[in-house]
């Protein structure tokens, strides 16, 4: 027989790529086997010691949850209190840093290797970078934080006795002055969810996706410091970065979790739940749990649990049929529902309003953005601290978690088209978001003197903005399912990076893993939510871990500038060789 | 062997090539497939060994087919490698005409099925052995009962290593 040996099936080959020579085999530290009919291949010891940890803070929340929400609540106030320069300093390296790569040479390199292909359409990709990233965030924040700058701003500057600022408006605010109010409320909002964010997700997605699919580590955290920590990576400075990782994304999901079940709930409560029940007015939500009698706000347990297994059970379903047949298509669906509403409003509000404010909120961006990241000598302390360092140290703390979905779906791209992609695309699509969903708020407010979003609670005012516009129930509805779905899309993909991580890197282990990720998380937020205080407070504890991953994302800079200018030079050498 | 109760003879066991009812010739089997997972190469020495031996006794192509994220691996660090360990892995079982086919899987552990039986209908194979359970990590239906639902190949699942 003649040899016919071929091989097919590949789209194109990988092409050059400088791999990192290491003795390390992926999986050399993982432990195998089987429980009942259900397979497991884990990390030892990451999964075992992240597994227990979050555990150990569940419980201790639970157990004395005066004294750990004083001291989470402590441990918070400190970080963004003293540490609020270094945030700031920090987000405005990585956008620079970001945008230097863009434009200089080591752009051209390949994520995968000079000839691969990208694994996922730009629909796919940008559906997914948004449901991982920040999707529930611009449903939750969309309508109340440009208001909230805007009044705040509007309402000018005040000093307490000490000397010291005691307003929330952002720099010298804008006293009585309503246009310059809006153009600073939105340029302070975006700059909070534009190229700051983005960029802080792009570092780490890059760094990543680089050392998966260039140097061949194992995708999992630690393989980005290989530069700089050496074999070290595969020892405990790994384990304690990947469990820090797995910590950080865990607790932020379950805190999220149950947050998003809050607005969700209030939104059901007030669509079809609230009024009261001897008027006759009280929907069926308040009958079957007993909640809200005309607040609209859900103060029932039952409710929430029944969301949060509801969101689980669909995150569950969703990472059964993996990356391509769950998370990528709720990620779409979501995508396709935003864009719905987002025309909706846009087309019912004053529409070329809405668009000059657009064009005007990114000149007020462009003209604000010096002065809002400048990290010292400020006098907006509260804006500062209370908002900016507290965005920062949330966006950081969430940055492993996004980042590594994003690296996931990312091969094939140019570093180039990845920053452009990752980092200029969505900060305008956020600009957008804000200026119509904040802007309609604010128009709301100042033509109309509709006074019912500022007085709503934060996770009503998106609702109570789509009230004054036509088909509320309607559009109430498909935000509810907006936040819904967004936060399945959170889960699943959380679930999967998870399970990743505490596998060692390896994307192919057994599915009884992500089952255990997901059910878990949905069972950490119900417990914490039905302990009074206990998602704040650990919330608080999550957003404290965004301190030292600040420290982790320079380093992830110098780890990239390493590995990128070491993959080039071998890839102009490939030809030679 | 001893026929069950009530069992007729009522054919004789073709030999391939065999001829039909018009007398033309048949073959019985002319593509196999085989899936092979190279983390646990030790675990299918039985059913590589079945699948080599059906290939040469029917005189039909044998393909290797083996399935990798773009992501490294415990068995390579990119698709390339891959396919270069499965091509060694198709040498080293002895015999020089075995193909390899290598799926690229944006989630394997969930998409295997699916590409196995994308697998089948490109290389037109009608018989697909494999080794069962291997590596039992997955605790839900087996990917030879799935192939077997999707696609119109006969399945062939060999137990034991």
């Amino acid at each position: 027989m003649t040899d016919t040996s071929s091989s097919q099936g590949i789209p194109e080959p990988e092409g050059h790529s400088d791999l990192i020579d290491t003795e390390y085999e992926i999986g050399q530290s993982n432990v195998d086997g089987n429980v009942g009919p259900f397979g497991f291949d884990i990390h030892n010891p990451v999964f075992l010691i992240s597994g227990l940890t979050i555990m150990a803070f569940v419980f201790y929340t639970l157990a004395l949850p005066d004294q750990s929400g004083a001291m989470f609540s402590a441990m918070f106030t400190f970080v963004t209190t003293t540490f609020d320069w270094f945030f700031l300093s920090v987000g405005n390296i990585v956008v620079l840093f970001c945008l230097a790569l863009i434009v200089l040479p080591v752009g051209s390199v390949r994520l995968g290797g000079v000839d691969a292909t990208p694994d996922y359409s730009y629909v796919g990709w940008f559906a997914m970078l948004f449901a991982a990233g920040m999707g529930i965030g611009l449903m939750f924040y969309g309508v109340s934080e440009p208001m909230s700058h805007f009044s705040s701003a509007l309402g000018g500057t005040a000093v307490g006795e000490d000397g010291l600022r005691t307003d929330w408006a952002p720099l010298g605010g804008a006293a009585g002055n309503e246009a310059e109010a809006i153009r600073l409320g939105m340029a302070a909002t975006i700059y909070h969810w534009g190229l700051h964010p983005w960029a802080m997700y792009a570092v780490v997605a890059l760094a990543l996706a680089l050392f998966t699919y260039n140097k061949g580590l194992p995708l999992t955290i630690r393989s980005a410091f290989y530069p700089l920590l050496g074999e070290r990576v595969w020892g405990w400075p790994g384990h304690i970065i990947d469990i820090l990782a797995v910590f950080a994304t865990l607790f932020g999901l379950a805190t999220s979790l149950g947050f998003g079940a809050t607005q969700a709930a209030s939104g059901l409560t007030l669509l079809f739940g609230s009024g009261v029940a001897e008027e006759g007015t009280r929907g069926f939500l308040g009958f079957a749990f007993g909640n809200t009698e005309g607040s609209g706000v859900a103060d029932s347990g039952g409710l929430l649990v029944l969301l949060i297994t509801v969101i689980t059970a669909i995150a569950l379903i969703s990472v059964l049929r993996g990356l391509d047949g769950g998370v990528k298509i709720l990620s779409e669906i979501n995508m396709g529902l935003a864009i719905l509403l987002l025309g909706f409003v846009l087309f019912v509000a004053p529409t070329m309003d809405i668009l000059r404010g657009f064009i005007s909120a990114l000149g007020a961006y462009l003209e604000y953005l010096p002065a809002l990241a400048n990290p010292f000598g400020r006098e907006d302390t509260n804006f500062v601290q209370g908002w900016t360092a507290f965005y920062w140290a949330w966006w950081i703390s969430w940055s492993p978690f996004v980042g590594m979905f994003i690296a996931r779906v990312s091969r094939g791209r140019t570093v180039r088209e990845f920053l452009i992609c990752v980092l200029l695309i969505p900060s305008l699509v956020c600009v957008l978001w804000m200026s119509v969903f904040g802007g309609t708020a604010i128009q709301q407010f100042v033509q109309d003197g509709y006074t019912a979003v500022v007085g709503a609670p934060l996770e009503l005012k998106l609702f109570e903005m789509l009230a004054a516009l036509p088909l509320a129930s309607i559009t109430s509805l498909v935000g509810i399912i907006l936040v819904i779905v967004f936060f399945v899309t959170s889960s699943d993909s959380g679930s999967l990076v998870i399970d990743t991580i505490t596998a060692g890197g390896k994307v192919d282990a057994p599915m009884p893993q992500r089952v255990f990720w997901c059910t878990f998380e949905g069972a950490v937020a119900i417990v914490l939510l039905l302990s009074a205080g206990g998602l704040a407070s650990l919330q608080s504890m999550v957003i404290s871990t965004g301190l030292p991953f600040a420290v982790v994302l320079l380093a992830l800079c110098v780890c990239i500038w390493m590995g990128l200018r070491t993959e080039r030079a071998a890839v102009k050498a490939a030809p030679a060789e | 062997m001893r026929r069950p109760k009530g069992c007729k003879r009522s054919f004789k066991l073709a030999r391939p090539p065999f001829n039909d009812e018009r007398g033309n010739i048949k073959t019985v089997f002319t593509h196999l497939m085989m899936p092979i997972d190279l983390a646990h190469t030790d675990q299918q020495v039985r059913a590589t060994a079945v699948a080599h031996d059906m290939a040469r006794h029917y005189g039909a192509r044998l393909t290797f087919v083996g399935v990798t994220p773009a992501e490294p691996t415990s068995v390579a660090r990119t698709p390339k490698e891959f396919a270069e360990k499965l091509s060694a892995f198709a040498h080293a079982s002895g015999d020089d005409a075995i193909a390899t086919h290598v799926v690229q899987a944006h989630d394997p552990t969930v998409d295997m099925d699916r590409h196995l039986t994308d697998a089948v209908g490109e290389l037109k194979a009608d018989l697909v052995v494999m080794a069962s359970h291997i590596p039992q990590k997955f605790g839900f239906a087996s990917h030879g009962g799935r192939l077997a639902t999707h696609t119109s190949a006969s399945i062939l699942l060999v137990r034991g290593t």
